[in-house]
């Protein structure tokens, strides 16, 4: 069952599988184009680089903003570093993953494999199962114990906000996706899997589903920000392994102090409602 | 408009919703992320602007108090147990603060108030303490509590 491609024994013809992968790609785009031109997000974007530029101690160059762009990708990008909390970082990492490997595999499958007289490598329709199983584990984790509403503000995890369409449609087609992998092909299954990734692909100008693409240019701006100096006007870290912070008279009285002085208020979770 | 959210930075993990001592940071329904919901009720006091680990709230002075151009931004690091301040002024001019927040490891050498005396009648009725309110002079006796009033604590966000 995880190993057989579910594309291979619908009987629908190749080409309206493929068009459909192919308009769903392209709804991505015209979804995020518009979502930027409506939030106006390159223009902010923009204007916070020149804000950055201006009160800069130190010119950053070409090939430095390339070494940042690198260690972006490396470390918000791939590792999702931005976050604080564990918790949260791992829920993201499944479900990042999960879902570049779902869709990955679905685009291969429907492109190189769509019918039974071409016979699938197992591995790629286990990857697809195991992609969909990644969405569903991490996915399912966030709605219901971390999801920053639920968690810290105490509202019940069936409320439904406009917050919640990416999160929902990507559980309804991971969850039918599965689903009708394991009963046997049922097309009342896959009409809602259907149903759910064109969900889940038409909705980007209304749902988080930018938030890939915006995340990522937000990171590299912040690195841009301690590399050239100003920081965003935030102070510098302190350093108290370092003399010319430790002898300063403010800090006279943590001379005697541990160097870690532990977690503070931040050993307990943000959750007194 | 006192605290705003830069909307880039926040990641939605609930720490300033949590600290706000007015309950006026939420989650916005829309982007999952922190607002401040009635910037009239804020009195700045930074609250949220310490808490959060991304640092992406930002104080915007009254405009009566602190005229536009300037900027106060702060970082509070638990684990050093430092704070540091940077004032930047309309002008150009920066100022660079840094301070402890404690001088004891958190959670060692917390002063108890219930193993000190409260004040006698003497301390009540002496200059310090004779314009306090009833419950400061504890003429009533012990601690005031919720418990003590009859109240109770109500799970959740009511606004």
């Amino acid at each position: 069952m995880l190993t057989t491609n579910p594309f291979s024994e619908l009987p629908i013809s190749d080409f309206i599988m493929q068009a459909y992968v192919v308009l769903m790609f392209l709804m991505v785009i015209g979804g995020t184009i518009l979502d930027t031109i409506h939030k106006k997000s390159a223009q902010y974007f923009f204007e916070n680089s020149e804000k950055a530029q201006k009160s800069a101690k130190r010119s950053v160059g070409g090939g430095e903003k390339m070494s940042l762009a690198i260690k972006t990708v490396a470390s918000e990008v791939l590792t999702s570093s931005e976050f604080a909390s564990s918790r949260r970082r791992m829920s993201h990492l499944l479900t990042m993953y999960g879902f570049v490997t779902f869709v990955a595999m679905t685009a291969i499958l429907i492109f190189s494999y769509p019918t039974a007289a071409t016979p699938t490598p197992e591995i790629l329709s286990t990857l697809w199962h195991v992609g969909a199983a990644m969405i569903a584990l991490g996915g399912y984790w966030f709605w219901f114990f971390i999801r920053v509403d639920v968690s810290s503000e105490g509202v019940s995890w069936y409320r439904l906000t406009r917050a919640d369409i990416f999160i929902v449609s990507l559980l309804t087609t991971s969850t039918f996706a599965l689903l009708w992998s394991w009963s046997d092909k049922n097309m009342v299954l896959f009409a809602l899997f259907i149903v759910s990734s064109t969900a889940l692909f038409s909705t980007v100008l209304w749902s988080k589903f930018a938030h890939m693409f915006f995340k990522p240019a937000a990171a590299y701006q912040k690195r841009v920000t301690k590399a050239d100096g100003s920081r965003e006007n935030l102070p510098e870290l302190a350093d108290r392994s370092n003399p010319a912070d430790t002898d300063r008279h403010s800090m006279e009285l943590l001379k005697d102090a541990p160097l870690n002085m532990g977690p503070g208020i931040k050993r307990e979770a943000p959750r007194h409602y | 408009m006192p605290t705003f959210v830069y909307m880039t930075r926040c990641d939605g993990c609930g720490h300033c919703v949590d600290i706000c001592p007015s309950d006026i940071m939420h989650i916005d329904t829309t982007t999952r992320r922190a607002y401040n919901i009635e910037p009239n009720m804020c009195w700045e006091c930074y609250s949220c602007v310490k808490a959060c680990p991304h640092h992406a709230i930002d104080v915007r002075g009254y405009a009566d108090f602190a005229p536009l151009g300037h900027s106060v931004r702060v970082i509070r690091e638990e684990e050093k147990g430092t704070i540091a301040w940077k004032i930047t002024f309309r002008d150009g001019r920066e100022k660079s603060f840094l301070s402890p927040i404690t001088t004891k490891p958190w959670g060692q050498e917390i002063p108890q108030l219930s193993n000190v005396p409260g004040p006698s009648a003497e301390m009540r009725k002496s200059q310090l303490l004779y314009n306090e309110p009833k419950y400061i002079r504890m003429d009533d006796g012990d601690l005031n509590t919720l418990e003590s009033n009859g109240l109770e604590m109500k799970e959740g966000v009511y606004y």
